[in-house]
């Protein structure tokens, strides 16, 4: 099959106002006839929900949680950008698509980036009207700050907690169409299979969690709105239950995916303590504002801290060496993250990294504290100040910034970043490829959907700071509730879609046997062996660095895993019921497919771009090579039974508004 | 460390629970609670002994879906943190710890330590939002300006994270603290006035109709509270109830 973009023709600024006004239209008559099911309930799920219902379709929505509001949305911490230029800094539409197609290395569609960079704006005004409560300064209007990758201030924020804020504004317009009847909602149900009729998505099957019963759904289209797949590493910032088997289930039926090695490992993350920890924490990037990173510049006196015998705080400036001050001097700590952590392992590699395992380095505020400390001393007209005054002032200001991050830093590791640097260290954090998706973020299979984390289509192999929250709510709220009409308007005389189709049949029965072959295993080792056992394999050779004799090592290794996987695990109780460990091991048998095809794509991608660093392709400083003559395309892989053994197919990728060129931070 | 657990095991809503105890050894101090429970759950896998069900997702304090009752404590020692947050150097070797679920009538138990929360949810669909439909034609976020006093008091208020801690922790099993965040929320914004009215009526009705008791100004909710919500927001809540009620057209 030849992929069709589907980007419409035109100018740049006008493709999709042109495209939403070509879109055919479904009366309101018609649209009661047809029912639509959401799969996921975070920022995309829940606001895709509520819009379609609002316009008068029928939706379900499905999510694993006992409630909608629980989506790992919820967890974003730092913020939401739009190119509402109210800082006067001179940002703008084209600016921040710009932004955002350099940031992804070139590796992201121009039609889909400058769609979003064109409804950001709106995303704001709909949230403000919601009820959000962005931070806001002295005047009552909206706050932004700065975020990695960018020279502006376009990024909108309540403290750390954005993500929360902006899902409950979205839970609270899904709650009231759940209130009209409009949307049925499925909490602690789990999509366990898409069934596909006549070529087009029908419906799913779903597990009642609680009950354990298997239900069949039908409807006209099906969203997934599912996020990533960052726990293929075991340790990450996702959630315990975030997993991959809605995406990996239609992957299966036919929907490609694009791009499943291009991973962010993020910059600013709790290190890892030990052996029996379940995830990771981010500390958010804004902290990369105000914070500065560090090590020793002196390897004797990183092994004295190794050793616990030397305070950080007793360091001198001149022997600090704030790396990414020193080698991105336009850019600074506010290097994109794919930068930043190749960075940060670049010193501890050299030996200069700061806690136990050496790998960690500081992130200080000490610099900050003082500067702000000495603005409220300016604001309150205070005379001859000690220091200690001027830092207890400018903690408070630190506090009124980052509060809720520094509290939990402190209770996770006991120390406190008020007195002493953090330390930090990259981790798994999000997933920029997913399901292929067209201009429409229609996948390969007619009538079946992907938004936000789940597709692939706008931080190419790289995504900027508070961006993932733009597109969630962007593919729910402006573009999807447009976009599905153009399928579904051929679909208004079809009726009602019978579940009790052959189709159908088959989708339960594969799903029953599946459970029943866990539940019957008679295995030795529990879930979470094989899965930390992936996560290992994955870390080290598909993580931040990557080389094709390591991922050749990991195609075979995790085939053996799985292997050992169905021939070993051992799932306790019974299909019956609430069973958590069963429905683990249905995510974790998908997540090891998953992995496997993750390093086909990294092998296959002789290049360096984005979080996507392959050892061989670097330059003599060590940045990453770029190769546009042969790999500016996005990578759609079709299922054929084995991963390793994925069919490709290749979007190539034009760039008519941006020139490509180096990614240069310097 | 070595720790002896005494937690609630219940096959079901409708069948008998009852404390079973597991001897622990080699827990870690930098393990977090349901770390701990994870290891756990992997030696009782090991050993043919179905695992411990609980409720957990993020584990970073945000989702609110873990809620365990440690040692007589909504999420266990300590303030300001989700069991998720909890680690283990808050416990010595040789300690006993008892762990149960949330309880409370709105609350019924689904397995072990894991309880139906919904009624959480009903309460927000009975007014917890603005009627505002996704049109992309609302007004420019800049145009009304909310005083900074007031937006940063609507977030404080908006950041409950939905567990329960305040129902579990209460003598009446009450939800106020919970409907109040919400209704604080709405109720310091300009854009919530219009619906201000039926919101805190229609939300106080519901959490009435789901069996949670009544406030009795204790202020236990309040130290529990994983998010520092504040009683204020009861107050707020009690005063708005009392002018909608007077002066509603219903």
């Amino acid at each position: 099959m030849a992929l069709d973009s589907k980007v419409p023709a035109g100018a740049i600024a006008d493709k999709w106002t042109k495209h939403k006004g070509e879109i055919p239209l479904v009366s309101p008559a018609n649209k009661r006839l047809l029912d639509i099911i959401v799969v996921g309930t975070g920022l995309a799920g829940s606001s895709a929900a509520a819009s379609l219902a609002e316009m008068g379709y029928n939706v379900k929505a499905f999510c694993f949680q006992d409630s909608p509001r629980r989506a790992h949305s919820i967890a974003a911490q730092g913020g939401i950008n739009a190119a509402k230029n109210y800082q006067n800094d001179g940002d703008s539409v084209y600016r921040l698509f710009y932004d955002t197609i350099k940031g992804g290395d070139y590796r992201s569609r121009e039609g889909n980036v400058h769609r979003l960079a064109e409804v950001s704006r709106n995303i704001i005004d709909q949230c403000v009207a919601q009820g959000v409560p962005f931070a806001r300064d002295y005047g009552g209007l909206l706050d932004n700050r700065s975020f990695g990758g960018v020279q502006v201030s376009r990024t909108f924020y309540a403290k750390g907690q954005t993500g929360q804020q902006l899902l409950l504004g979205a839970y609270s317009a899904l709650n009231r169409q759940i209130a009209k009847g409009r949307v049925k909602m499925y909490a602690r149900h789990e999509m366990q299979e898409l069934v596909v009729v006549d070529g087009k998505a029908r419906g799913i099957i779903a597990k009642n969690l609680v009950t354990g019963e298997f239900e069949r759904h039908s409807a006209h289209a099906v969203l997934l709105c599912t996020g990533g797949y960052g726990n293929v590493f075991f340790l990450s910032t996702n959630a315990m239950g975030s997993n991959v088997t809605a995406a990996w289930k239609a992957h299966r039926k036919g929907a490609y995916m694009a791009n499943p090695c291009f991973t962010q490992i993020h910059p600013t993350c709790i290190p890892v303590s030990g052996e029996n920890q379940s995830k990771l924490t981010l500390m958010s990037e804004s902290l990369r504002n105000d914070g500065r990173i560090w090590v020793p510049a002196k390897k004797e006196d990183a092994e004295a801290i190794r050793a616990g015998k030397l305070h950080p705080n007793d360091i001198a400036e001149a022997d600090r060496d704030y790396y990414l001050e020193r080698r991105y001097p336009a850019f600074g700590n506010l290097v994109p993250r794919d930068v930043a952590s190749r960075a940060a392992k670049e010193r501890c590699d050299a030996g200069y990294g700061v806690n136990k395992t050496g790998e960690a380095v500081y992130l200080d505020f000490a610099a900050a504290i003082m500067r702000f400390g000495e603005e409220e001393v300016h604001v309150k007209g205070l005379k001859n100040p000690s220091t200690a005054e001027i830092k207890a002032l400018g903690e408070k200001v630190v506090e009124s910034k980052y509060g809720n991050l520094f509290q939990m830093y402190e209770k996770i590791t006991a120390s406190n970043p008020y007195k002493e640097p953090m330390m930090i260290y990259p981790a798994v954090h999000y997933t920029m490829g997913g399901l292929w998706v067209d201009y429409n973020l229609m996948t390969t299979i007619p009538g079946c959907f992907a938004l936000g984390e789940a597709n692939f289509s706008d931080h190419g192999a790289n995504r900027l700071g508070a961006s993932a929250l733009m597109q969630g709510l962007a593919d729910g709220y402006f573009v999807a509730p447009y976009t599905v009409g153009e399928f579904l308007s051929t679909d208004i005389r079809s009726g009602k879609i019978p579940t009790d189709s052959p189709e159908f049949e088959a989708a339960e029965q594969a799903v029953r046997e599946r459970t029943e072959k866990f539940i019957n295993n008679n295995g030795t080792k529990s879930v979470d062996f094989f899965h930390k056992r992936l996560g290992k394999i994955m870390w080290n050779e598909v993580g931040m660095a990557r080389s094709e004799k390591g991922l050749k090592q990991a195609i075979a290794d995790i085939q053996a895993l799985r292997e050992e996987f169905y021939a070993d695990v051992r799932v306790l109780g019974s299909a019956n019921g609430m069973n958590p460990e069963l429905d683990k091991a249905g995510r974790v048998a998908d997540l090891i497919e998953l992995g496997e095809l993750m390093a086909k794509d990294a092998l296959e991608r002789n290049e360096s771009c984005g979080g996507h660093f392959r050892e061989e392709y670097q330059s003599p400083e060590g940045e990453a090579l770029r190769d546009d003559e042969n790999f500016a395309f996005v990578s759609a892989w079709e299922f054929t039974g084995v991963p390793a053994e994925a069919q490709l197919h290749k979007e190539e990728l034009t760039f008519e508004n941006v020139e490509l060129k180096t990614r240069s931070y310097k | 460390m070595d720790l002896t657990l005494k937690i609630w095991r219940q096959n079901g809503p409708q069948e008998k629970g009852e404390m079973k105890t597991y001897p622990i050894s080699g827990v870690e101090e930098d393990m977090s609670f349901l770390e701990m429970l994870d290891f756990l759950n992997d030696k009782l896998i090991n050993e043919g002994i179905e695992p411990v069900v609980f409720d957990h997702d993020c584990r970073e304090g945000i989702c609110g879906m873990c809620s365990l009752f440690i040692n007589g404590e909504a999420h266990g020692p300590g303030r300001k943190v989700t069991t998720c947050q909890l680690h283990m150097r808050e416990f010595k070797s040789g300690d006993t710890i008892y762990i149960e679920p949330f309880r409370a009538k709105a609350f019924p138990i689904i397995k072990d330590l894991m309880v139906d929360r919904s009624a959480f949810d009903r309460i927000q669909r009975a007014g917890g939002y603005i009627s505002v439909n996704t049109s992309g034609n609302t007004i420019d976020a800049n145009a009304i300006p909310v005083p900074k006093e007031n937006a940063d008091k609507a977030f404080d208020a908006a950041t409950c994270i939905g567990c329960g801690a305040c129902v579990a922790t209460c003598k009446n099993s009450s939800a106020m603290l919970f409907a109040s965040a919400k209704i604080s929320q709405f109720s310091l914004l300009p854009q919530g006035q219009p619906e201000a009215k039926e919101r805190v009526l229609n939300m106080v009705h519901q959490m009435d109709l789901e069996g949670f008791g009544n406030c009795t100004n204790t202020g236990a909710c309040e130290v529990e509270c994983p998010k520092g919500i504040s009683l204020e927001n009861i107050a707020r809540m009690n005063r708005d109830y009392l002018f909608a009620s007077l002066s509603s057209n219903k």
